[in-house]
């Protein structure tokens, strides 16, 4: 049996994190999974340590304020030191149900994907964010296929599994602000076996979106920036290696 | 020798006295601390040597020597700036790392205490 941990990265989520706790350990119970929840507690202004102290699960608390990719890779640390199969990373705010673990696992599993993502784009269905949003999710689609020639619809998903050989590559190296997109880069150009999996996500139960309307701009240049040089670098590498 | 070449000398001799005292203290690493000393020789050449920025402008083809030293210490300047620009992205980086490890360590810690 495959150990999975649910890596939840959680950033002020005092009001939605024991709700996404509780959710993925009934799921572990219900359907006899290995599942251990860790959540990293990205140096929350609020009660989240408190709130997760008292919880079924492994809590990371950081010093100090790393951003999404930096809590994340806590997490990733955490599992490749402890032996787990997967990692699964679930949004702490609520929007990633705990149900659709097991499609995801299943598709790792069966098809021998290294990466699973989550996708809200495949059958169309639950919540789907703005049409601004989604534009944007657009672009990185078309700078995905244009740079490596992986076809992901869903690339800025936090919904989304790893496994070991993926694992080792993360705890050494993962993108510090908005890591999702440039992530599925690196995937690539490593040549990991990615999937896509159609899941319905719901909307955020509580806090903030970690991208505000006036980020979003800074955020389009920021990944495309990152994209761009993730990809020159390790084009790079492979050819002084080879 | 002028009035402004004594001012100069003794602005620079009390910016060097400074930076001396800074590193003594501890409170500049000397890698940082040489980019600092070099301007202030510099500096202090200059003011003994007035004729020195006429002849080198001369020998650069450069027609106006306070054209010169713009582009020179704005040169120096942005070329600096980069070089903290570097600092500062290693110290992050490794600042995250340290954070990471400390998460790591505490959660072992809370574990073996229970």
């Amino acid at each position: 049996m495959k150990r999975i941990a649910a890596i939840v990265p959680a950033y002020n989520e005092e009001e939605a994190i024991a709700f996404v706790v509780n959710d993925i350990n009934a799921l572990a119970e219900s359907q006899q999974l290995l599942i251990d929840v860790i959540v990293v507690n990205d140096c929350s202004k609020d009660s989240t340590a408190n709130v997760i102290s008292k919880l079924k699960c492994i809590a990371l608390n950081l010093p100090i304020n790393l951003g999404i990719g930096g809590a994340v890779q806590t997490g990733f640390r955490y599992a490749l030191e402890n032996g787990y199969d997967f990692a699964i990373q679930i949004d702490g705010d609520g929007q990633h149900p705990a149900s659709e673990i097991p499609k995801i696992v299943n598709a790792a599993i069966n098809n021998d994907f290294d990466v699973v993502i989550g996708s809200r784009f495949i059958s169309n269905e639950g919540f789907q964010s703005s049409a601004f949003r989604r534009m944007g999710i657009n672009y990185f689609k078309w700078l995905n296929r244009l740079l490596v020639g992986t076809v992901v619809n869903d690339s800025t998903s936090g919904f989304r599994l790893i496994n070991r050989k993926v694992l080792e590559i993360v705890a050494e190296y993962y993108p510090d602000e908005y890591p999702e997109p440039e992530a599925i880069i690196m995937y690539s150009l490593h040549n990991f076996k990615i999937g896509e999996v159609s899941v319905t996500m719901k909307e955020r139960q509580g806090g903030v979106s970690s991208i505000g309307t006036f980020a979003s701009v800074y955020y389009m240049f920021k990944v495309t920036l990152a994209i761009i040089f993730t990809f020159t670098r390790m084009k790079f590498r492979k050819r002084v290696k080879s | 020798m002028a009035k402004i070449q004594i001012v100069a000398i003794a602005v620079s001799l009390l910016f060097l006295f400074y930076i001396v005292r800074l590193i003594i203290k501890g409170k500049l690493r000397e890698e940082y601390s040489i980019v600092w000393i070099v301007c202030t020789i510099v500096l202090i050449l200059f003011s003994f040597w007035r004729n020195g920025l006429e002849v080198l402008a001369n020998t650069l083809g450069v027609y106006e020597a306070p054209n010169l030293v713009f582009t020179g210490a704005i040169f120096a300047i942005l070329i600096y700036l980069l070089h903290l620009s570097i600092v500062v992205s290693k110290l992050h980086s490794q600042n995250k790392q340290l954070a990471q490890e400390i998460a790591l360590l505490k959660n072992e810690f809370v574990k073996k205490s229970i």
